[in-house]
């Protein structure tokens, strides 16, 4: 401690003289606005929003064509990546909770929509059918088809409780929201209120999404055991546009949810809030003799974060066509945190950046694309290989480079004073 | 006097050994305490207690003008109360700016939604300004806590605690690793805090204890051995052989 700065503290207590407060520091910060004090909101929204016009442009739907419908489905659902790992990085970057378990929301928010999309869909085939018999067909009958119809491939024709909501879109779009929501409110609840930390928590969250999957494989459970639901790409009475037209409708509110959800975590990390979470993380029993209920604020986040993973999921399962069980196997949650790890923690650019390059690349070597390689007489096959790859790039960036790729935005010098 | 804090008859063991053994202890409501003792003697336990963190087997612990319970509470619920802790550590958040560490603590309302929704008004930005300047680091605002030096660091907790304006501050061993320039300071810190809260000092050093001049509590094998004037106690033959004869 320079000895001019500690003579002058003891003077300044003492002598109750508070009015000495340096200049510089008094209204530091007051009336800048939110963008002002966080560039890189700007400079992200701008990329997506290049990005968005693109795709667009160099799409079949309604550009040039350069880029295949099934190309904008892959991308439309890496933005939807992209939200789930930002909701890992504000639960595990930020807050300190490594949840291996944030898939089993997404999974859930897929499910919710999908429910709706295949009752509504198979309702209206259903009903074009009855349309040519003699008598008009009763309500009853109308169910019974449609359960008939969905139910049929694990043997059953009635519609179990859980699809009473089905038929109407406005309740299954709660249901993303609600049923996520209140699951991470009991789970984290009991979790938090218990003081389950560090590797049992990451060990209870893969209980849950395990038993949730397995729950979920089994013929009765209502959702079609490990057929899942299909046909999500195709939205009910609208046959007659091209799935070049859908693709984009999904891609632009991809975006669009990314980018809310990004203005969203910028605004919880950013602030006193944002200071609460960090000190929890790093250190949570300081922060609860401070007189913060660190329970409170470990639920909030955690309820937070699966409710965007349940939306980036809603948004996701009708790209992809299909939902099954498999979908939240304890495994999708783990790579879902090597993704944030790999993008870099603790900055919701890292985490974006990480699930977009880990997933698009993943994509890439899985889909066939990447050439085998040869080495003395051993084919790589980068199908099997891939994962191999992702588990020693996940070591390496753990051991070498803790900051991942974001790291290197911290090689670009800043002007002083902002704040990321 | 009405006492702030009241703890009696209170025991805690550890795994059959008793680390806290039918403790008595009292304080009002703007009084300077020191508490020394051996290692081992129970001192941090009994922040732990009284803090929250350590529930204990048996005792009370009586708190403020409606006598509270402090045992079923939280220990952010104590923190609130206001019960503040420095411990022998220091305990700051290293990756936030000291500004930052000092705005956390603040007295405010920790309600989540009310911490979202907060923006710090030119009051509080002042406040914090004059607190950084209490503690010496003043020029040091925008610095990370991680690169303080650490006899920095303990000023930062204590302004944290100040921060806090709890009406008792319990602080562990705050002259652990200072110079004998910061532990005069610190003593003046405390001192001038006790005017106005309650203040209770662990420490090891009786140079400190005696600079600090108020009454002492010494404690060995979790219970109190004797208490008083630092004279009194250092004076009284149980102390001298358990404590001050070695
Ligand atoms: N959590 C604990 N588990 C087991 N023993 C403990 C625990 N906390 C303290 N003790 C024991 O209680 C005794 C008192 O410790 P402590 O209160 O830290 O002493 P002091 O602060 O006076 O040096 C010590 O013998 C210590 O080993
Ligand atoms: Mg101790």
């Amino acid at each position: 401690m320079p000895k001019d700065a500690t003579s002058s503290f003891g003077e300044k207590y003492l002598g109750g003289s508070g009015g000495l407060a340096p200049q510089s520091v008094g209204a530091k910060g007051v009336e800048t606005t939110f963008i002002a004090k966080h560039p890189s909101v700007l400079i992200f929204l701008a990329c997506l929003a290049v990005f968005t016009i693109g795709v667009t442009i160099l799409a079949e739907g309604f550009g040039i064509g350069v880029i295949s419908t099934s190309f904008v489905k892959t991308l439309g659902k890496t933005l939807c990546l992209c939200l789930v790992a930002l909701a890992m990085d504000l639960v595990w970057g930020y807050c300190g909770i490594l949840s291996l378990g944030h898939m089993a929301f997404f999974g859930i928010g897929g499910y919710a929509i999908g429910m709706w999309l295949m009752y509504a869909r198979t309702e209206l085939i259903v009903l074009s059918s009855l349309a040519n018999a003699p008598l008009p067909p009763t309500p009853d009958e109308i169910t019974n088809g449609i359960a008939t119809q969905i139910f049929g491939v694990v043997g059953a024709s009635e519609f179990p409780p859980i699809w009473a909501f089905a038929h109407s879109l406005s309740l299954q779009l709660a249901a993303v929201v609600i049923v996520p929501g209140l699951l991470a409110l009991v789970f984290g609840w009991l979790a938090f209120r218990s003081r389950v930390t560090g590797v049992y928590l990451s060990i209870l969250t893969q209980a849950m999404t395990l038993a949730l999957a397995l729950y979920l494989f089994q013929n009765d459970s209502g959702l079609r055991g490990n057929n899942g639901l299909s046909g999500l790409q195709n939205l009910p009475g609208l046959d007659d546009v091209p799935q070049s037209a859908v693709s984009l409708w999904f891609f632009w509110a991809s975006a669009l949810a990314l980018g809310a959800g990004y203005l969203v975590c910028t605004w919880v990390v950013s602030g006193k809030f944002g200071s609460v979470i960090r000190a929890i993380r790093d250190d949570e029993a300081r922060v609860r003799f401070l007189g913060y209920s660190v329970e409170t604020y470990k639920l909030f986040i955690f309820t937070l974060t699966a409710i965007l993973a349940a939306i980036a999921g809603a948004l996701y399962y009708p790209q992809a066509g299909i939902i099954n069980p498999a979908e939240i196997a304890p495994i999708a949650s783990i790579y879902l945190a090597v993704w944030v790890a790999i993008g870099g923690r603790g900055r919701l650019y890292g985490a974006v950046i990480g699930a977009a390059f880990v997933s698009l690349l993943s994509t890439w070597f899985t889909g066939g694309q990447a050439p085998d390689i040869n080495i003395a007489g051993v084919t790589i096959q980068w199908v099997d290989w891939w994962t191999v790859l992702l588990g020693l790039s996940f070591v390496f960036v753990t051991l070498f480079a803790p900051k991942g790729i974001g790291g290197l935005f911290d090689l670009i010098p800043r002007r002083k004073g902002e704040t990321s | 006097m009405s006492a702030l804090l009241e703890v009696s008859g209170v025991s805690k063991s550890f795994d059959g050994f008793k680390a806290i053994n039918n403790l008595n202890f009292s304080i009002g409501e703007a009084e300077l305490r020191a508490v020394i003792g051996p290692n081992g003697a129970g001192k941090t336990t009994f922040m732990d207690i009284v803090t929250g963190k350590t529930r204990p087997d048996e005792g009370r612990v009586i708190w403020g003008e409606k006598s509270r319970s402090l045992l079923k509470m939280s220990e952010s619920r104590i923190a609130q109360e206001g019960i503040g802790r420095k411990f022998q550590r220091p305990t700051i958040f290293e990756d936030q700016s000291v500004a930052d560490n000092l705005m956390l603590a603040l007295r405010k309302d920790r309600n989540p939604l009310k911490v979202l929704f907060f923006t710090p008004s030119e009051a509080d930005h002042n406040r914090v300004a004059t607190l950084a300047g209490d503690v010496g680091l003043a020029d040091s605002l925008d610095r990370k806590a991680g690169e303080l030096s650490h006899g920095q660091k303990q000023w930062l907790e204590i302004g944290m605690l100040l921060a806090q304006e709890p009406k008792l501050l319990l602080v562990d061993e705050p002259a652990a690793g200072m110079t004998p320039a910061e532990r005069e300071h610190t003593t003046d810190l405390l001192v001038e805090a006790a005017k106005t809260r309650a203040v209770v000092v662990v420490e090891h050093d009786m140079e400190f204890v005696r600079r600090l001049n108020c009454r002492v509590t010494v404690l060995h094998e979790g219970s109190v051995l004797a208490e008083g004037s630092i004279d009194h106690v250092t004076s009284d033959e149980k102390v001298i052989e358990v404590y001050l004869g070695r």
